[in-house]
C-alpha cells in the first residue's frame, strides 16, 4: 500500500484521504497516519503546484550549468553542494557520475543575468575547477507533465457500438 | 439520363430494421462539445504493452505479411489452450477446439450463425452488450430477453432461466463479467443454472471476453462447470485482458463439431484473423500474465474510488466485481436513464450512457466507465457531484 499511495499522491495531491481510503482499500485514518510518517520522515518533502513558466508573461530563462569542481577531504562534495544550494537563482543541484560532478539549474531574468552569476558568482568559488552554461530552449516534458502539449491527450478512443 | 434507384426494395429487410446501437447517441453529442469529460468508453485506455507490441513489429520486419491457416497460427493456438488450462483449468485442443477470430465479436456472430436458424429461441439476459440481439435477429432466431435483477446484483438465476424456456429454446447466451452491469458469476453462480441448462438440453454461448477483469474473486469460466464443457462455447479474446482493441483478435474454444462449422464460415467470410495480431497475441499469452496483474491493480483502484463516491452520493451501486463499469441506479433523481445521461452532459459536459441502451431492464440505471485515469474519474465525479447538489436543490 506505501508505494501505491505514494504514486497517487505524486499524480495528483489534491485527493482526499477519504478518497484515497476507497482506492487503496483501507480507512482515511490509516491513510493519514501514513503521510503524517512520510512526512516526518521526509518521504513526502512538499506539496507544490507544477508551473509552465513558460505561459507567464515576462517569463524567466533557466540554464543547466555543468560544474566541474574539487571534492575537500572529509566532506567531498557536499560542502560546495551546500554553498551552490544556498544562491537564490539556483532551483537544483545533482550529484553526477559522469563528465563533471554537478549539475546545477540555475534561473534568472536574462541570459545576461545568468551569465553574470556563473562568472562572479558561481566560478570564483574555492572549489570550481570548470563551469560550462546551458541554456535551456524549451521544456517539453517536466515531472511527468508534457509542458508544450504535444502528445496530444485527447482521447483517441471511438465509441464504436 | 439516370434513373432514381429505390435502394428499399433491395435492402435485407432484417438489416434495415435493426436499430443502430444508443451507446453513440450520447458519444455523438459529447464529441462537439467542449470541455466534456468522458466516463463513456468500453475499452481500455491503456496501451498494448510494449513487449507484445514489438513482436507484432518484428513479425512485420520479418515479412510475416501472409494469410495464417483458417484456424488461426498453431503456435498461438497452443498458447491459448495452454492459457485457457492454465487460468481456468479446462483443456481444449488446439488442432479440433480452437478457432481464432476477428476479435470476440465474429466469434459471437460465427457461434450464433453456426447453432441457430429460423424457429429457434435464443435467451439473452439483459441489461447486457448490444450486439447479442441484433446477431440473433441476423441469424434467423428470435430473441428472448431475460431481465436480471439489481437486488440480485444482475446474475442470472435458475428460475429466470426456467420462466423464459419454452421447447423452442436452443442457447442461452452467458454475458458475464458483463457489460453494462460489471456484474459476474461466481463458481456457485454458474453450477446453480447448470442443472436448468442441461434439463432442457440449452447449448450455452459464454461470451468471457472481461474474465481476467475480475476483482476479489477468481476468474471462472461456464466451461469449468462439470458437465457444461460439452455444451459450451466460449468466446473470449485480447482486447480487454491485454488492452489490444484494435488488432482485433479473439477466438472460440468449443466441442469439435460445433468449431468445424464455425471455422467453415469463418474459412468463406473472414479467411483467417490479422497475421500481425496473432503474432502479437502469441507475445501477450506467453509473457503477459503480468501485465494483466498490472492492469487489473489500477481498475480496481479505480473501480472502489467510484463505487464509494457514488454510493456517497446516493447514487446506489452495487459492488460490480468484473469488467470496468459501474452500473449505479439514478431513480432517487426521478429522470429517467436517458434524461440522467442528458441533463449531466448538457449541464456539467460528463458523458455516461443511459442503462436503457443495454435493454429495457436497463432502465433507471447509467453505465459508467471506470478505463480513465484516476485523475480524470476524480474530476468527473466531483462534476457529478455538483450535479446531484444542484438538481435537488432546484427540485
Amino acid at each position: 500500500m506505501k508505494n501505491r499511495l505514494l504514486e497517487l499522491l505524486q499524480d495528483n495531491c489534491k485527493f482526499t484521504d477519504h478518497e484515497l481510503a476507497a482506492m487503496l482499500n483501507t480507512t482515511a485514518e490509516e491513510v493519514r497516519k501514513q503521510i503524517t510518517e512520510f512526512e516526518n520522515s521526509g518521504v513526502i518533502c512538499g506539496y507544490k503546484a507544477l508551473i509552465n513558466w513558460e505561459k507567464v508573461p515576462g517569463s524567466e530563462v533557466r540554464a543547466l550549468i555543468e560544474l566541474k569542481v574539487a571534492p575537500k577531504r572529509d566532506k567531498g562534495f557536499d560542502d560546495i553542494a551546500e554553498r551552490v544550494m544556498g544562491f537564490d537563482e539556483v532551483e537544483g543541484v545533482y550529484l553526477m557520475a559522469g563528465n563533471y560532478d554537478l549539475a546545477v539549474f540555475v534561473k534568472g531574468h536574462s541570459i545576461q543575468e545568468i551569465a553574470l552569476f556563473v562568472a562572479k558568482r558561481l566560478s570564483p568559488l574555492d572549489s570550481v575547477l570548470s563551469a560550462s552554461t546551458h541554456f535551456i530552449l524549451t521544456k517539453y516534458k517536466s515531472n511527468m507533465v508534457d509542458m508544450q502539449n504535444l502528445s496530444s491527450d485527447k482521447d483517441e478512443r471511438e465509441c464504436i457500438v | 439520363m439516370y434513373c432514381i434507384m429505390d435502394y428499399d426494395c433491395f435492402l435485407n429487410k432484417k438489416i434495415k430494421n435493426t436499430k443502430p446501437s444508443g451507446i453513440r447517441k450520447f458519444f455523438d453529442i459529447a464529441n462537439e462539445m467542449e470541455n466534456v469529460i468522458s466516463l463513456s468508453i468500453g475499452e481500455p485506455d491503456f496501451h498494448t504493452p510494449w513487449h507484445i507490441r514489438e513482436q507484432g513489429i518484428k513479425s512485420l520486419e520479418m515479412g510475416k505479411t501472409w494469410y495464417t491457416p483458417n484456424r488461426g497460427l498453431s503456435q498461438l493456438r497452443v498458447e491459448i489452450c495452454g492459457y485457457f488450462e492454465r487460468r481456468f483449468g479446462v483443456t481444449y485442443s488446439p488442432d479440433t477446439d480452437t478457432l481464432v477470430t476477428v476479435g470476440g465479436s465474429e466469434a459471437i456472430d460465427g457461434a450464433l450463425r453456426c447453432l441457430v436458424e429460423e424457429g429457434d429461441e435464443v435467451l439473452i439476459p439483459q441489461p447486457s452488450f448490444v450486439c447479442y440481439e441484433p446477431l440473433t435477429v441476423m441469424a434467423g432466431a428470435a430473441p428472448v430477453i431475460i431481465e436480471t435483477k439489481a437486488e440480485n446484483d444482475f446474475r442470472l438465476t435458475p428460475e429466470e432461466i426456467e420462466e423464459k424456456v419454452t421447447d423452442k429454446t436452443k442457447l442461452l447466451i452467458l454475458p458475464y463479467p458483463n457489460n453494462p452491469t460489471g456484474a459476474s458469476m461466481s463458481r456457485e453462480d454458474y453450477e446453480a443454472i447448470a442443472p436448468v441448462i442441461e434439463k432442457h438440453n440449452l447449448i450455452v454461448l459464454s461470451d468471457e471476453i472481461y474474465a481476467e477483469l475480475s476483482y476479489g474473486m477468481k476468474p471462472t469460466s461456464f466451461a469449468a462447470v462439470k458437465g457444461m464443457k460439452e455444451r459450451t462455447v466460449i468466446v473470449s479474446g485480447f482486447s480487454k485482458a491485454y488492452a489490444m482493441t484494435g488488432w482485433r483478435l479473439g477466438y472460440a474454444l468449443g466441442p469439435e463439431p460445433i468449431i468445424s462449422q464455425m471455422t467453415k464460415l469463418h474459412q468463406y467470410a473472414i479467411m483467417s484473423a490479422p497475421t500481425t495480431a496473432q503474432y502479437a497475441a502469441i507475445e501477450a499469452l506467453k509473457n503477459g500474465d503480468f501485465d494483466i496483474e498490472e492492469m487489473r491493480e489500477q481498475y480496481d483502484m479505480r473501480r472502489r474510488l467510484i463505487v464509494d463516491s457514488f454510493n456517497e452520493m446516493g447514487l446506489t451501486c452495487f459492488e460490480p466485481k468484473g469488467a470496468f463499469y459501474v452500473f449505479p441506479c439514478i431513480k432517487s433523481t426521478g429522470l429517467s436513464s436517458e434524461e440522467f445521461a442528458s441533463q449531466l452532459l448538457m449541464s456539467k459536459h460528463v458523458a455516461v450512457v443511459p442503462g436503457s441502451a443495454f435493454g429495457e431492464s436497463g432502465e433507471g440505471f447509467v453505465r459508467v466507465s471506470y478505463s480513465y485515469s484516476v485523475q480524470h474519474i476524480k474530476e468527473a465525479l466531483d462534476r457529478i457531484r455538483a450535479f446531484l447538489k444542484e438538481s435537488k436543490n432546484s427540485d
